[in-house]
Order: structure tokens, then sequence, then C-alpha cells
């Protein structure tokens, strides 16, 4: 039994009491990042002008800004190639069938030189290969060292010495490996490819086995006796019962998994000289025109950037999967 | 009616400290009948909840056993199904699926899809929480966590109820609630109870024998209170009662003139 005629402007007030609560809590969370970017700006820009190199002036953001509309110019360029290549191929084996029905046509894949996006796609799909890799081992892994002792005092020393390997001395083995094993006349996957993925599903695997293994072995006690008074079976009590406890610490240890391979991959792409972000930041470095100072900030700030949208990415599987709705996850 | 349903002889238990071994419990004997309502009560680290764990299964007597109908008791199982202390839910599950987890496990192949849901939604109702079915224990109170719990037990159809201070942690009046709950269940299913309790009072209204323990460590049974009330009781009335004054005061008696807490 409201009376409008008095409801109606207390409704009001209250609108703008939340709209002012609402932007007194955006503000600062959207203002303070800004500022911090502004700041550093002005910082590299300052920086940059003070610094010479052996190939000019270290790149300032205007540079880098500049350096990447040429990287999205050539790629663009590349692309009309590419679709011209293909256009001229397939009229000339038109021709040919037109001419002879039975002729042989081929179609042969376009072979420029990859572009700085082409090398992102690259990067990311071999990180990701090499994470999945990983997880597929890393986690069944540590649920069993969580479950059982003996396995576990069986496994840690492994993994605590195996643990602070840097990748690039892996490297050289898994590329001596790949070599040797990967034999195949028509690979599906390049040896390069393999190499990397492997190195990096390596060097992925430590932080995810750790936090698994750490998550199942805290678990609830009392879950533990939840689970035996209802004499699950094994399979079901990994099912139902340790996999979801250990969910949380199962989700810590990917992201760090997926951060350190990101790290890692770069790296190898480097030394290894496989294709990828890596490579393209060597190729600059060799290359040492006046432009590749800023094409390397420019892949500095993009590796930076994916490594940031993949843990966000992360995040928000974790925030989607996990049920522990009132941790603060950051 | 009369025969022993469960029955503990010569439980003793020791457990490996760093200063040797530990005997927590020695010569505990207890027979108990079909649908009894017996409640544990002693002070605190006397025992008790070993005693609940060893007639669960969770932990191995080292001396004497368990035999529940005629069987010997060594691991757990469903048929002694448990109220933890602190209800013990999976954090994961909503409160319908936790039940149902349980039920799943305890009538796979015996119930249809139908009929399960059915005795799920049955036992919700049981506890008075079918309006929470959907929400997942971090949502509810912890009054309503325990009803959870007591349905969840209540759902595997045990043929032992065995609670661990089901009600410890909860206001008066919540409490109250819940053991009127409790008398209720107890009347219409008859389950066997066993139910460990510090509250003088609680132990009264619901039992029909009081297991009094001493102190550790070597704890046992001090004494054994019947308690011969009619049921249904009714907590308003038994407080005019003299009997319940009665029962009431020995109880009292036993554990602060007989088993004093040895100063700690
Ligand atoms: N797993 C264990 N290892 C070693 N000692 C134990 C273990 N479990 C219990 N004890 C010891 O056995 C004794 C009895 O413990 P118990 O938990 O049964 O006590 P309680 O009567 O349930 O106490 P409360 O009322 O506080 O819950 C205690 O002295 C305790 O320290
Ligand atoms: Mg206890």
């Amino acid at each position: 039994m409201s009376n409008p005629a008095v409801a109606q402007p207390i409704k009001d007030t209250l609108k703008t009491a939340r709209k002012a609560a609402l932007a007194k809590r955006w503000l600062p969370a959207l203002l303070l990042p800004v500022v911090g970017l502004l700041a550093f700006l002005l910082f590299w820009q300052l920086a940059a002008g003070s610094i010479d190199t052996s190939l000019g002036k270290f790149p300032g953001p205007a540079q880098a800004v500049s350096q990447f509309s040429s990287l999205v110019d050539e790629h663009i360029a590349e692309q009309r190639k590419a679709d011209a290549f293909y256009q001229r191929q397939e009229a000339r084996n038109a021709e040919r069938l037109a001419k002879d029905p039975d002729a042989k046509v081929t179609v042969r894949p376009y072979t420029g030189k990859p572009t700085f996006f082409k090398q992102i796609l690259t990067s990311l799909y071999t990180v990701m290969t090499g994470f999945a890799i990983a997880s597929l081992i890393a986690i069944p892994l540590g649920i069993v060292c969580g479950l059982s002792r003996p396995i576990y005092n069986a496994i840690n020393p492994l993994i605590q010495v195996f643990k602070p390997v840097s990748p690039l001395a892996w490297l050289p083995l898994v590329t001596m490996v790949v070599s040797a094993v990967y034999t195949s006349a028509d690979p599906l996957f390049a040896k390069s490819f393999v190499t990397s993925a492997l190195t990096v599903a390596l060097c992925c695997l430590w932080p995810t086995v750790i936090n698994t293994t750490v998550g199942v072995a805290n678990m609830d006690k009392d879950l533990l006796n939840v689970s035996r008074v209802l004499s699950l079976s094994p399979l079901s009590h990994v099912r139902r019962i340790v996999l979801p406890a250990a969910i949380p610490m199962i989700f810590t240890g990917l992201r760090l998994s997926l951060a350190t391979g990101w790290m890692v991959l770069i790296a190898a792409e480097m030394l290894a000289q496989n294709p990828g972000l890596g490579k393209f930041i060597w190729d600059e470095f060799q290359n040492g025109s006046s432009n590749s100072l800023g094409r390397i900030m420019v892949a500095v700030i993009v590796i930076g950037l994916i490594g940031f949208v993949l843990d966000r990415l992360m995040l928000a599987l974790q925030r989607r999967v996990s049920w522990d709705k009132n941790a603060d996850l950051r | 009616m009369n025969h022993t349903h469960l029955e503990l002889t010569g439980v003793g238990i020791s457990f490996p400290t760093d200063k040797g071994l530990f005997c927590a419990l020695q010569n505990v004997n207890l027979k108990i009948d079909k649908g009894e309502f017996v409640s544990l009560i002693g002070h605190s680290g006397c025992g008790k909840s070993t005693v609940l764990n060893i007639v669960a299964g969770l932990y191995q007597a080292s001396t004497g056993g368990v035999i529940l109908d005629g069987k010997e008791v060594n691991s757990p199982g469903p048929e002694r199904a448990v109220v933890f202390q602190n209800h013990s839910l999976l954090p994961w599950l909503t409160c319908y699926q936790n039940i149902e987890l349980a039920v799943q496990q305890v009538f796979k192949g015996r119930k249809g899809k139908a009929e399960m849901r059915e005795w799920i939604e049955h036992n919700l109702n049981l506890v008075h929480m079918t309006h929470a079915r959907d929400k997942r224990p971090s949502e509810i109170s912890g009054g309503m966590k325990q009803r959870i719990g007591i349905g969840r037990a209540l759902a595997m159809q045990p043929k032992v109820l065995l609670m661990d201070e089901p009600f410890g942690a909860l206001d008066a009046l919540t409490r109250a609630h819940l053991q009127d709950s409790l008398m209720e269940i107890h009347a219409d299913l008859g389950n066997t109870v066993i139910m460990i309790t510090h509250d003088v009072d609680e132990a009264v209204l619901l039992s029909d024998r009081i297991v009094m323990m001493s102190n550790g460590p070597s704890a046992t049974v001090g004494d054994i209170l019947k308690v011969d009330l009619a049921r249904p009781r009714e907590r308003m009335a038994l407080a005019h009662d003299p009997r319940y004054h009665e029962y009431r005061a020995a109880v009292l008696e036993f554990l602060y003139q007989r088993q004093r807490r040895p100063a700690a």
C-alpha cells in the first residue's frame, strides 16, 4: 500500500545513490590502470630517447605502433599474394583439365615467408599442444601421487630433480630424440613442431603434478570418511570425491603450467629456430635493420598480452568449474 | 526385538604416538537392541568419537570386536551410516545431489531412476529441507547442513545410525527443533541410533539408555542409565516430570562427581 506520490521520489533518490555507489566502485578500477599505463608510456618514451644502439635509437611507443601497422600491412600483402597464387594455380589446372580430362593436376601449397601473425598462430598452437600433453600426464600422475604415499615417496625425488631443469637444457635432447624416433615419410606434424611442443610439455608437467598432489593429499579427511562409509569403488571414489575436491588446486597448477609453457616456448623457438614468435624475434635480431628493434618491441608486447589473455581464459574456466564460489580467484 | 542387535565385546584401541602407544579405550562392553536409542556421554577427549568410529568401521579395534546382526564389523559400510560432527557434505554438490550420491550407491540395481528420485525427495522432506534442494552447502545455514547430513544418513536406510554430536555446533533453538525432528523420525522408522552428546538434557530427552564413559586414557563404560520415560516425549511436559530431573541429576552426578574432569 505505497503512496505513489511519495514512492516515486524515494525511488529516484535510491537510483541516483546506487549510480553514485557504482561510479565510486568502478572509477578507481578503471582509472588507476589507465594512470599506470600512461606513466609507463611516458617513462618508455623518455628512456628510449636516451638509449643509443648500433641499430639506431631504442624504439619508443610511437615506433612500436608504426612497426605494428607495417606488420599488419605486410600480413595483408602476403595474404593477397597467396590468394593470387592459388587463383593462378586453379586457372592453370582448369585449363589443363579442359584440354585433357585425365591430366593429373596437383595443388601445391603457397610457400611464402610466414608473417608475424602466422607466427603468433603457430606459437599458440604449439603451446596449447604441449600444455594439453602435459596436463593429460600431470593430472592423473598427481592424483596417483596424492592418493598413495608409497608412490609419492617413489616419485617425489624425481619430480624435485627435474622441476628446476631449464627448457634449454632439454631442447637438444628432445631435438635429437625426435629426429631419431619420429621418422615417417609423410609426417603429420613437422618435426620442429613436435620438438617445441614436447619441450613445452616437459616444463609444463611439474606445477600441475605438484599442485594436484598437494590438492589430493590435503583433502578434507571427513570427505574421505564419507566415501568410506558409502563404500564407493576406487573409480567412483576418484571421480566423485577426489577429483572435485582437488579441482581448485589442479587449476592453480594448470595456470602456473600454462604460464611456464608460454615462456618456455618462446625461448625454445629462439634457440631451435622453430617457427613461432621466438623465431620471429631471432630473425629480426639477425636481420638488424633500423626497424628490427621496433618489431622486436612489438613482439615483446604481444607475447605479454597473449600470456595475460591465456591466464585470464584459464581463470574464467576455473571460475566456471570451481565449486568454491567464495574463493577469491585472481 | 529382545535379542542383541549390536554388540561391542572387550573393545580396546591404542594409537601410536611419539611417546609410544596411547591406550585410548580399554574393555568397552555394550549390547544394543534393535530400535534402541543410545547416547554416549563423557568428558571431552575420553574416547566417544573413537567408539563411534570403531562401530562405523573407520577405526579398527586393537582388541575385542563389534558384531552387528551376527557379523563382525571390520570395515565401513552404508548399513552403519554416520552423521559427522561437522556435517561433511560434499561442497560441490547441491543438497539433492549429496543425498543422491548416497542413494545411488546404496540402492543401485534395487531401485529404478524414478524410485530413487522419489526416495531422495522423501528424505529431503523428512528433514524439512525440500525448499533448499538445489542449494549448495555454502549457501545454507549450519542447522540446515546438519539436517542434510541427517537426511543423507537416513536415506541410506541404515541398520544403525551413528551420530557424532550432530547438534553440537547449533544454537539452542535450532537444536531443540532438530531434536524434535529426530524424535519424530526415530518414532516413525525405528532405527537403532547411537548418538554422542555433551548435552545432558539432550541425552535424557532422546535416549532409551545413556552410556556414561569414564575418563581416558584407557577409558571404558563407566555406567549405564536406563531412561524410562514414555514416548512420545514432550520437552515442556518433561520439565515438570520429577523422574526427568532424577535422570538428569544422575548423569550430572556421574560427570561432575565421579568422573570429575581431570585437571589439565
Ligand atoms: N588418530 C588418533 N591418533 C592418536 N590419538 C588419537 C587419535 N584419535 C583419537 N586419539 C586420542 O584418543 C582420545 C579420545 O579421542 P576422541 O576423539 O574419541 O575423544 P572424544 O570423546 O570424542 O572427545 P570430544 O568430545 O572432544 O569430541 C584422545 O585423547 C585423543 O587424543
Ligand atoms: Mg569427538
